[in-house]
């Protein structure tokens, strides 16, 4: 991977899209890469909509801007799509993913014609059974890394587990839950 | 070996803090600040540094409890941003000409009002003639290293001044990003231990400090503090040179990237900078010879230098992410302007106001303005001096 890879986050205030972002740049900073995690602060709320951002890239990055022409975008909440325009900029040749239930094509007629790649995958389904609670961001996390194969996904899986264990030092009875979420949602995106 | 590690800009310059192991911090929170010494105040309840911590009520009283703590032999550093940066003014000045070197981390962020929690520069700027030394970084990296260089020169028995080492607030103090630590033992050493010439608790050589100072001898002591101001600049390069030994990482007055055979080039300060160098790289691919100039040290400002770093280009436009509100250009625009008066004339020198309160910065923007400077270049002729890029008019 010689270019930037760039990606969008856009989720609701409160589900982690933020903290989903961070994880990325973690995973792949552990993989050796460079990396730049960060949110678009504006104000902050419960359930108001928020963005945030990657960079990744095998060189050092230095554009500071917001992401404007990403190569991924991932929506965290899917009744975003009725008020963000969330495939603004997005390349044709990169993809988009969803937390839906529903299938990738019926997911596209919402996308003002976007003609790249949809992926989708249902993230509270994966969590509520992994997880006993709505955390969206831990499946999605995963779906992003199987999506843009922005890192080897075994690699990945070993790299969360010790990052988990190291997270939830105090509550290690997490740890197990979110792993399977991880594992799940690597083999459940559709639309690849 | 530096420790790689990825960290946002505040949890770098809290690790410095940490590692630099202060007598005194004394803060009070303001966004996007307030977790410099969130952090910091953990690294005291760990029991990872010694530090005397106070939580004052006040910004006002943070940079008091400092100067009191300071002037009593202690080794002292805080944080703040805007309005917090506002309610210490009085005692900026009263620290710097108590020759004080109090360290002060501001993360940089718009001066109320409107209200605004977001990026610019309009309150390090507005200090900027309150005596202290300002040195500003364009990464988490830089931000991390100025604060542990910062110590050295303001403490330096030749200046003996306070300061500032400022960041982006949330495009540098909230992103995280790949950064090399330095060790702590390292860290340690290269700061040593502070030894003031002067302070309150040495009972052997009983000093007064703030004392009235009225016609016979305030002059003097202000054209010393003047002088304290120049010393620095020198200061900086050692203490640059002897950080390069230690990481291999090199600092100046200013950052020059690609300046060697520059025709047209942009002068600008913190996080914008790296947006620029992306520009540059790309014009340089079309044959264009575009430089950027970056100020790391705004005070003392170095004019001979930037001067013979400029006096080769055709056309310079410097970037001001503050407004001076004089009619004529902002504060960077106007010390460039007056640094190249009588030494490098001819060159055609414009002025952008840019991103206030928080207005992102694109690219895109940036590339417009090379290509003003490329029409200035071939025209000749200066359309418009005093500009804003990426505002609705």
């Amino acid at each position: 991977m010689s270019k930037v890879v760039e990606i969008r986050w856009h989720g609701r205030g409160g589900q982690g899209a933020k903290t989903a972002s961070l994880l990325l740049a973690d995973a792949a900073f552990n993989t050796g890469k460079y990396i730049q995690g960060f949110p678009e602060y504006g104000p902050e709320r419960m359930g108001a909509p928020i963005t945030a951002y990657n960079r990744i890239s095998d060189e050092k990055i230095t554009v500071h801007s917001n992401i404007y022409e990403p190569d991924y975008v991932v929506v965290v909440d899917e009744t975003l799509l009725n008020s963000v325009d969330v495939t603004a900029g997005l390349k044709e040749d990169g993809a988009i993913i969803i937390n839906t239930a529903k299938e990738p094509e019926e997911i596209r007629k919402k996308l003002k014609g976007y003609k790249g790649k949809v992926c989708t995958i249902d993230a509270r389904t994966i969590s509520i059974d992994c997880l006993k609670r709505y955390f969206p961001n831990t499946p999605m996390l995963a779906a992003v890394v199987k999506v843009s194969g922005i890192m080897d996904e075994e690699e990945f899986i070993k790299d969360m587990e010790e990052s988990f264990a190291h997270k939830f030092a105090s509550k290690p009875q997490v740890i197990e839950g979110n792993m399977q979420a991880l594992k799940r949602a690597l083999m459940e995106v559709k639309g690849l | 070996m530096a420790i790689r590690d990825r960290l946002s800009g505040n949890e770098a310059v809290a690790v410095a803090m940490r590692q630099i192991n202060p007598d005194v911090v004394a803060a009070f929170p303001i966004t996007p600040s307030t977790e410099v010494p969130q952090y910091f105040s953990s690294f005291v309840a760990d029991g990872k540094v010694d530090t005397e911590f106070v939580p004052v009520e006040s910004e006002h009283s943070a940079m008091s409890a400092c100067i009191g703590a300071q002037a009593a032999g202690a080794r002292t550093v805080t944080a703040t941003s805007a309005n917090g940066l506002a309610l210490m003014w009085e005692m900026l000045y009263i620290a710097a000409s108590l020759r004080l070197p109090v360290m002060l981390a501001v993360v940089n962020r718009a001066l109320s009002g409107p209200i605004n929690i977001h990026n610019d520069h309009s309150d390090s700027m507005g200090a900027r003639d309150s005596g202290w030394i300002q040195i500003y970084g364009e990464t988490n990296q830089e931000a991390y290293d100025n604060l542990i260089q910062a110590i050295r020169i303001g403490e330096h028995p030749d200046v003996m001044l306070p300061v500032m080492s400022c960041y982006d607030g949330f495009i540098t103090s909230h992103a995280v990003e790949n950064i090399d630590l330095i060790e702590d033992d390292k860290v340690k050493e290269f700061v040593g231990e502070y030894k003031p010439q002067y302070h309150l608790n040495d009972r052997f050589n009983p000093v007064s400090m703030g004392a009235l100072d009225l016609q016979n001898h305030y002059f003097e002591h202000k054209r010393q503090q003047a002088e304290a101001m120049r010393n620095a600049k020198k200061v900086i390069l050692e203490v640059a040179e002897e950080f390069y030994k230690l990481t291999g990482r090199k600092y100046g007055l200013f950052e020059e990237y690609k300046m060697e055979d520059a025709e047209i080039a942009v002068v600008v300060i913190n996080s914008t900078a790296g947006t620029a160098k992306y520009v540059v790289d790309r014009l340089r691919e079309k044959g264009v010879k575009a430089g950027l100039v970056k100020i790391r040290v705004y005070r003392p400002f170095p004019v001979e230098e930037i001067v013979a770093a400029l006096s080769k280009c055709k056309a310079v436009a410097v970037m001001d992410k503050a407004d001076s509100f004089n009619a004529a250009g902002g504060p960077l625009f106007t010390d460039v302007t007056s640094a190249l008066y009588g030494r490098a004339d001819g060159i055609k020198v414009i002025n952008y106001i840019y991103g206030l309160g928080g207005r992102d910065v694109k690219t895109d923007d940036i590339e417009a303005i090379y290509n003003t400077l490329l029409d200035i270049v071939k025209t000749g002729e200066v359309k418009s001096v005093y500009n804003y890029i990426g505002v609705r008019e």
